[in-house]
């Protein structure tokens, strides 16, 4: 045996025992998160170095609050993704919640019951582009775009184009977004909540996998009996509750309910959810992924100001930095595959 | 291991023979998955020859390093002697190399005509297009194959017409080095022949074809010359004249396949009545058909491409809306109104169109086997019992011999093949009273063929009804206990076991005995 042949040999034993060892794609998907937090970690030293303001918990806990609410919306966002939608009306959704929450509460109505309707309310809006995406076969984004107009416009009818000030709310619902539990604040308590929620069901739940199904390869779900337009429905509505949700905690935490809140949010919330690892044709994703992505972005806008950066050239580093993120991530996917 | 090479090779007999296209030592591995080493490959001009080999040999993987759309390893790529690199698909078009690719690769949204145009559009250098004369001169070279207008949108075309668009497209590159792979998987024997008569004629004006095919019979009828490779490494070329189909296959295989397709149903005893359709319609493709399924039988359907096979299959199955007629099961009246009913009822369909609508390309295999019954894995409170599920696809892949790196692995990283062995998995993978498969062993190696066929048989004996929709008319005899033929969306008749033959099956299927104009008329309809 020549020196080379006994090298391939080698090479093929080697080739075999690595063969043998599953390549497990739960595992790869960990490696995305993996990579995420690192580059969470060495911003976050980085800025400890610059900034002694930076490594308090008064700032974190800053950051945690600023991106818990929003994160409950990035959650419903990442299971439409994976279905192969998307949903640019979060942001007034969110709004419109506050807003009809709050105007019922200035009626008379206990804040819970207002609330309640509010969330009620913000499902039917999901139901509404659920219908015209299944049923009159419209896509999501172009569903979605107009909800986003007609909701804000709805919003400012409402309140009549002013913030509702709504400062006797009693002191029990303002602490849902205000108090805290052993100087825990109950709004990243509902956060942790909600996510670790969806994260297990979104990895575990037989109906949840017909979500991945659905994205995945549409027809070959329907071929496979799976009721594909039932599916996307349901997750539009759930992606539009959430925000709903996501509305009712944001009027306890304020104390009032503004028609132009939330302008802008959906797109903060797809970065985050595209950052993480969801793609925006369908078929993948995870909800701790996508939350890393919105801790990133927070951590990146609270070194902004902490460095004092001018807010005019904020939100352009935020851009490059998504760029620079999914760049890197579908290199590394492309390598992979 | 090999002497260094000269850059003139084979000088001997001082006739300067260069082989147009060679490959030497070369290698390549996805991950740790090796998909070919150090193989070579030699192809004379104006030779058809053909690549065989299981699923997963590593044949798709050498012409995509051929035509530029991966790139190898290790080894060298010559052409007419020269040394070449192909770092993209329009360099080896440059280098007269076309690929007529396994899997369909058309614009579904572009008519016919521009997916036949495309690399001629895409080289054009006027900025406007004179759309009438891209219509002539693409319906002319679709005529050659098959009658398809070519103003229809591609997503409009079934499978097969797809794939004649697909072998139009490459017929238009003025190429040395023509390269086909499987193109035969969803053809019928008409279209076959034609196809076959093309490619002679290319032969004859000096182009070589490299010809992908697991039906031995089709090689031994086209092919020059034959190469064999094994889980990724060479085996041996030989000529077709000195080699006969049982002693590729051994190569293939590295065993001797002795029985091709299992015992038939004794004659005298059908089952109980398990399916029955009356009077089925859809108001467009087919109307009247009648059909009958007992337990323990697998019933053939045979016909033309267009016939309107998979359309009666599909529409049985609520996969399209039924405009009259009544489909029994078991006993029972069905009302179906969408597949998830049919499934629920016992009733499955495996699609022709596996890329399509056959398995979840970026999903892992395990996942792709269990779609069909979530329910089953389902423990309490609705969540997924990932082992068993694991377990099942084990089971399944292994029975069906799946060449693969884990069922972790997604199905985008196997070769075509084994998508197809996973999309039969799944189907597998519940308990139905019916199966419906269409096409099921398109691109399955002969060894794996002999297996499914088994399984087939396995399954009908515990009395689950089959019904087998095939182009490839050995199949339907020698699997099948009765065949029903379609023609022009109608059943044009039915073969009992004793009258079953090619002959029988193509003159049923074209309404004719001899006249080749009414088989025409019988194309049309595609
Ligand atoms: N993108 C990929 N990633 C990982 N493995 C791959 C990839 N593409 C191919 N392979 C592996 O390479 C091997 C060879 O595949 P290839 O497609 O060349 O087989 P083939 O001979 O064409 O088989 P078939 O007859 O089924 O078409 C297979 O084991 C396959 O799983
Ligand atoms: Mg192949």
């Amino acid at each position: 045996m020549s020196p080379r042949e006994a090298g391939e040999t080698l090479m093929h034993a080697e080739i075999k025992a690595d063969g043998a060892r599953r390549i497990n794609f739960a595992r790869l998907a960990s490696m995305r998160e993996a990579g995420l937090i690192v580059i969470i970690l060495a911003l976050c030293i980085a800025m400890s170095f610059a900034s002694p303001h930076f490594l308090t918990w008064g700032n974190f806990r800053a950051m945690l609050m600023s991106f818990s609410i929003e994160g409950i919306v990035v959650v419903g966002m990442t299971i439409l993704l994976i279905v192969g939608g998307i949903d640019l009306s979060v942001g007034s959704v969110v709004c419109f919640s506050m807003v009809v929450s709050g105007a019922l509460f200035l009626a008379g109505l206990d804040p819970w019951t207002a609330s309640l309707i509010g969330i009620g309310v913000s499902a039917l809006i999901g139901a509404a582009m659920g219908f015209f995406v299944t049923v009159v076969g419209l896509n999501h984004f172009i569903t979605s775009l107009a909800a986003m107009v007609i909701v804000r416009g709805l919003c400012l009818v409402i309140t009549k184009g002013t913030p509702l000030s709504l400062f006797t709310l009693p002191p029990a619902f303002k602490a849902v977004g205000q108090g805290s539990f052993h100087g825990l604040p109950y709004v990243i308590i509902i956060f942790v909540v909600v996510v670790a929620i969806f994260d297990f069901l979104l990895r575990r739940a037989t109906a949840f996998r017909k979500v991945f199904y659905t994205g995945s390869n549409e027809k070959a779900a329907q071929f496979s009996g799976i009721k594909t337009k039932q599916v996307k429905f349901w997750v539009t509505v759930l992606c539009s509750t959430l925000a709903g949700f996501a509305g009712v905690i944001y009027m306890a935490r304020f104390g009032a309910a503004t028609p132009t809140f939330g302008a802008g949010m959906e797109l903060n919330i797809i970065a985050a959810a595209v950052i993480g690892g969801a793609s925006l044709n369908g078929g993948s994703g995870t909800i701790f992924g996508a939350i890393l992505g919105m801790a990133l972005l927070s951590v990146v806008t609270s070194s902004l100001i902490l460095l004092d950066v001018s807010v005019y050239w904020q939100d352009m580093i935020k851009g490059c930095i998504l760029l620079a993120a999914v760049s890197i991530d579908h290199f590394l996917h492309r390598k992979k595959s | 291991m090999s002497p260094s090479h000269s850059q003139r090779p084979s000088q001997e007999h001082g006739v300067t023979e260069t082989p147009i296209l060679e490959i030497r030592g070369l290698s390549k591995a996805f991950g740790p998955v090796k998909a070919l080493s150090d193989v070579r490959f030699e192809l004379k001009r104006g030779e058809i020859h053909a690549l065989c080999g299981e699923n997963g040999a590593g044949k798709s993987t050498l012409m995509n390093m051929i035509a530029g759309v991966l790139q190898p390893d290790h080894g060298e790529i010559l052409i007419d002697g020269t040394r070449v690199s192909i770092p993209s698909p329009s360099a080896a078009q440059r280098l007269g190399i076309a690929l007529v690719h396994q899997e369909i690769a058309l614009c579904q949204d572009a008519t016919v005509a521009e997916n036949i145009y495309m690399a001629a559009i895409n080289a054009r250098r006027a900025p406007l297009m004179n759309f009438n004369r891209l219509y002539a001169e693409a319906q002319k070279v679709m005529d050659l194959l098959a009658p398809i207008p070519v103003r229809t949108r591609v997503a409009d075309l079934s499978i097969s017409n797809q794939q004649l668009v697909e072998i139009a497209k490459a017929l238009t590159l003025d190429c040395k080095v023509l390269m086909l792979d499987e193109p035969t998987a969803a053809l019928t024997e008409s279209e076959a022949q034609r196809l076959f008569a093309i490619v002679r004629g290319l032969r004859d004006r000096g182009i070589s074809v490299v010809y992908i095919s697991h039906r031995m019979a089709e090689i031994f009828s086209l092919c020059d010359r034959v190469t064999v490779f094994r889980d990724g490494h060479y085996v041996a070329t030989d000529p077709i004249a000195q080699s006969s189909p049982d002693d590729v296959v051994r190569k293939m295989v590295g065993r001797e396949i002795t029985q091709l397709y299992p015992d038939k149903l004794a004659p005298q005893e059908p089952g109980r009545l398990l399916l029955s359709v009356e009077g089925l319609s859809d108001g467009d493709r087919f109307s009247g058909v009648n059909l009958e399924l007992h337990a323990g039988e697998i019933l053939g359907i045979g016909g033309l491409i267009g016939a309107g096979r998979s359309e009666i299959a599909q529409t049985i199955c609520g996969l399209r809306p039924a405009a009259s007629g009544t489909v029994t099961l078991d006993g029972k009246a069905l009302h179906i109104r969408s597949y998830s009913d049919a499934v629920k009822a016992g009733l499955v369909y495996l699609s022709e169109d596996r890329k399509g609508s056959g398995v979840f390309l970026d999903m892992p295999i395990a996942a792709n086997v269990s779609a069909l019954d979530l329910g089953k894995l389902t423990g309490s409170l609705g969540m997924l019992d990932r082992k068993a599920e694991d377990r099942q696809a084990s089971d399944l892949t292994r029975q069906l011999g799946v060449r693969m790196a884990g069922i972790d692995a997604r199905v985008s990283t196997l070769s075509g093949g084994n998508q197809q062995k996973v999309a039969i998995a799944k189907q597998l993978s519940i308990d139905p009273k019916v199966i419906i498969m269409d096409e099921p062993t398109r691109g399955i190696d002969v060894g794996a063929k002999v297996e499914i066929h088994r399984l087939l048989r396995q399954l009908a004996a515990k009395s689950t009804g089959i019904i087998v929709i095939s182009s490839e008319l050995p199949e339907l005899i020698g699997l099948c206990d009765r065949v029903m033929v379609v023609r022009e969306g109608k059943i044009a008749g039915e073969l009992g076991a004793d009258e079953l033959g090619e002959e029988a099956i193509i003159m049923l299927a074209s309404g004719v005995r001899n006249s080749s104009n009414q088989e025409k008329q019988a194309q049309n309809v595609a």
